[in-house]
């Protein structure tokens, strides 16, 4: 079975706040049975202050699932709405000392209870994805409607599209076969209603893992790209579902190797500034440690962080720089 | 705490008999079957020996219709591979959704890559093969007919003895993934017309990494493993001889307990299964009433995750396993329980007990005795359970 840290098993066997909350004024109910995994969170929160004075859970789901669960009541009671919206799955997983890679969506589950139930306080209107089809990537919790939605909305033929716009493949990639036949699916679907070329659709068995692999390991800089299709992964830095920023146009002088340190540092730290906002969407953040000629340090943290959109986001970032600086900058992160 | 071991359909203790038998073949017993020497010829002669007591047990016709494999794994992708090159004007295979993933990923990989069409019969909500279905799916075109003999999830039997006539029909090979069977339930191939089965040593108490194929003399047969000319040529590679015997041993203590497991273990089986179902409410038996292994006891617990069980057993003592998600690293439950339709509210908290000779009544006693507890606990966190002793969901599952 699962390698549980001590702290797992013990919110998992001595659950701290289950059962339901009766004066509850915050109710944010995510997952679904049929994936396994549900969570009603409860908050009772003082209107006033906004803050969130008692927190409580019932969990249809595993050993980490009740665990996170738990967790994530013990971190928001006291906390503001505003601090707790800050909160990422990580720090769910960070109070439990970790979570095995697998059960990471666990934590996301209960980091979208959480957004769930502030938006029903707010009166705002919170869309749970994972009631739309079956879960296809369980490394980022992606569920067939999202693939579906991002696809259609985005004209999405190859695998590595899909990884970019939705993060599902971009782990351990035994999602391979489902997310090729959605996407083959989809875009038969789409040249039907005449949405799509049909010798651009994507047709099962149009690539392989392998090739999607090394795809990414380009995209990662780990081997270099044979010269011309530039790895999609890259060309698309963020992987949120809402409009990607337009990557702003080289820096007009383009001052290649007569750039002074100072005027790259400060090029570095906007770009990175522009992203952060993105970052931040998806629960983590980076920071600047050092630029070394053409080699930019950064600091990855949050959900970012063993993530394993961590190697896209850097090369996201590595993009950006390039384009922005005009010339190529090798991103490491430490 | 004695633990208790209740996950026999993944693995058994080997018999101490076993591994005493074993024992001098690692040490004076060192020849190489295949030497003409002395050494060799009496590994020689304790393989032969091996041979004739699984002959014994699958009431084969012949010794040397046994071909010893790494496995049941190993034995199944022979079956399969081998079917397809000895009938080349055939492209088909039938199976069914609830084989063991031996035989559906190989299938699947097959069907990738062209080289054979699988058909897959479904089951009913008790795991019973679709006859219609089956059936149907028979043509001149199918080049093998792999059944497995009882799922190793439910404990579910296919009648495999009829459902091989009905392949030899049609001119097809029949196979059988006899794994779970094997030692379990009487077995007379020599009074059918199976032509290949596979078993594996780790599940009837004999070491792990052995197992055989029986392929019926006259089968048409393509070895997997070429090389030496060990097994008649039909699986080359020097002999284990040490697993060979140990399987040989396990062969003949399961032929002597094979009353023990139809009565003896059947009733505990069936007083922990009734046990269960007087204690706890919103849980029922998975697979067929009539027709299943004695050993194999497979409970869905509604609005509960079958880990969480899990975890909560194993801290009690007691090993058990789940067709649960969520102990797999997978997110689907089981294939077998959604192939059967069982409904995802009770899917993702089945727990299978399966018992062996070695069970005894005090385990069952100690099964009683947490589980009420531990579902009380779970069920108290679920959201789909409104604490009344009844489901907050408006799902309500028919009780097969
Ligand atoms: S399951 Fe999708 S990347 Fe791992």
């Amino acid at each position: 079975m699962w390698d549980y840290s001590d702290k797992v098993k013990d919110y998992f066997f001595n659950p701290k706040n289950a059962g339901a909350l009766a004066d509850a004024n915050a109710v944010g109910e995510v997952g679904a049975i049929a994936c396994g995994d549900a969570l009603k969170l409860m908050l009772k929160v003082e209107p006033d202050s906004e803050t969130i004075l008692d927190a409580r859970f019932q969990t249809f789901g595993c050993g980490s699932a009740i665990a996170s669960s738990s967790a994530l009541t013990e971190l928001v009671i006291g906390k503001t709405l505003t601090q707790a919206l800050e909160m990422t799955n990580q720090d769910i997983a960070d109070f439990l000392g970790g979570l095995p890679p697998e059960k990471m969506h666990c934590s996301v589950m209960g980091y979208e209870a959480l957004q769930a139930a502030i938006a029903d306080f707010r009166g705002e209107e919170w869309h749970d994805d994972h009631e739309e089809g079956a879960l296809l990537c369980k490394c980022f919790g992606v569920d067939e409607g999202m693939v579906e939605r991002a696809v259609r909305m985005n004209k999405l033929t190859t695998i590595e599209q899909v990884t970019a716009y939705t993060k599902a493949g971009g782990g351990c990639l035994t999602c391979f076969d489902g997310l090729e036949a959605c996407l083959a699916k989809v875009n038969a679907a789409m040249v039907a209603e005449g949405a799509l070329a049909a010798q651009e659709a994507y047709r099962l068995g149009g690539t392989t893992q392998a090739v999607v692999k090394q795809k990414a390991r380009e995209a990662r800089g780990f081997v270099k790209a044979p010269a011309e299709p530039k790895p999609v992964a890259a060309a698309s830095p963020m992987i949120s579902l809402d409009a990607i920023a337009p990557v702003p146009a080289a820096a007009p002088a383009a001052p290649g190797g007569g750039m002074t340190m100072l005027r790259k540092i400060r090029l570095v730290e906007e770009t990175i500034a522009e992203m952060r906002p993105y970052l931040r969407q998806d629960g983590g953040d980076c920071e600047l440690v050092d630029v070394d000629g053409s080699t930019v340090s950064v600091k990855l943290s949050g959900a970012c962080v063993g993530c394993q959109m961590a190697s896209v986001t850097v090369s996201g970032i590595q993009d950006r720089l390039a384009a922005k600086l005009g010339q190529p900058f090798r991103v490491v992160p430490v | 705490m004695t633990p208790v071991y209740l996950d026999n359909n993944a693995t058994t203790r080997v018999d101490p008999a076993v591994v005493e038998a074993m024992l001098p073949f690692f040490t004076e017993q060192f020849g190489n079957a295949s030497s003409i020497h002395a050494f060799g010829a009496a590994v020689g002669g304790a393989i032969r020996t091996a041979r004739r007591e699984l002959q014994a047990l699958l009431g084969a016709e012949h010794d040397h219709e046994i071909v010893f494999t790494a496995g049941g794994t190993e034995s199944d992708s022979t079956a399969i591979f081998s079917a397809l090159e000895a009938l080349p004007d055939r492209d088909e295979i039938v199976t069914s959704k609830v084989e063991h993933p031996a035989i559906l990923a190989v299938c699947d990989h097959l069907e990738k890559t062209g080289r054979a069409k699988i058909h897959r019969i479904g089951v009913d909500r008790s795991g019973r093969l679709d006859l219609d279905a089956y059936r149907a799916a028979l043509s001149p075109r199918v080049a093998l007919v792999t059944l497995m003999w009882a799922n190793n999830e439910t404990g579910t039997i296919f009648p495999v003895e009829g459902l091989a006539e009905l392949a030899k029909e049609v001119g097809a090979l029949f196979h059988t993934d006899a794994v779970q069977a094997v030692g379990k339930v009487p077995i007379d191939l020599k009074s059918s017309v199976i032509d290949m089965l596979s078993l594996s040593g780790h599940k009837l108490h004999g070491p792990k990494g052995i197992g055989a194929l029986y392929v019926r003399r006259g089968t048409r047969f393509k070895p997997l493993i070429r090389g030496g000319h060990q097994e008649r040529g039909r699986r080359a590679g020097t002999e284990n001889a040490p697993a060979i015997v140990g399987l040989g041993k396990a062969a003949a203590l399961a032929a002597a307990h094979m009353a023990d497991e139809n009565t003896r273990v059947k009733a505990l089986r069936d007083r922990l299964e009734a046990g269960i179902v007087q204690r706890i409410p919103n849980c029922f038996v998975n697979g067929d009433r009539h027709d299943r292994l004695p050993n194999t006891c497979n409970v869905a617990f509604e609005f509960v995750e079958g880990e969480a069980i899990l975890l909560h057993l194993n801290r009690a003592g007691i090993a058990a396993s789940s067709g649960s998600a969520c102990t797999s690293g997978s997110l689907e439950p089981s294939h077998v329980l959604r192939a059967m339709d069982i409904p995802f509210t009770a899917a993702h908290g089945s727990i299978r007990f399966s018992f062996s000779r070695e069970n005894g009544e005090a385990d069952v006693d100690r099964v009683l005795d947490v589980m009420p507890d531990i579902l009380d606990r779970l069920r108290a966190l679920s959201p789909f359970w409104n604490g009344a002793g009844e489901s907050a969901a408006a799902f309500r599952p028919v009780y097969a």
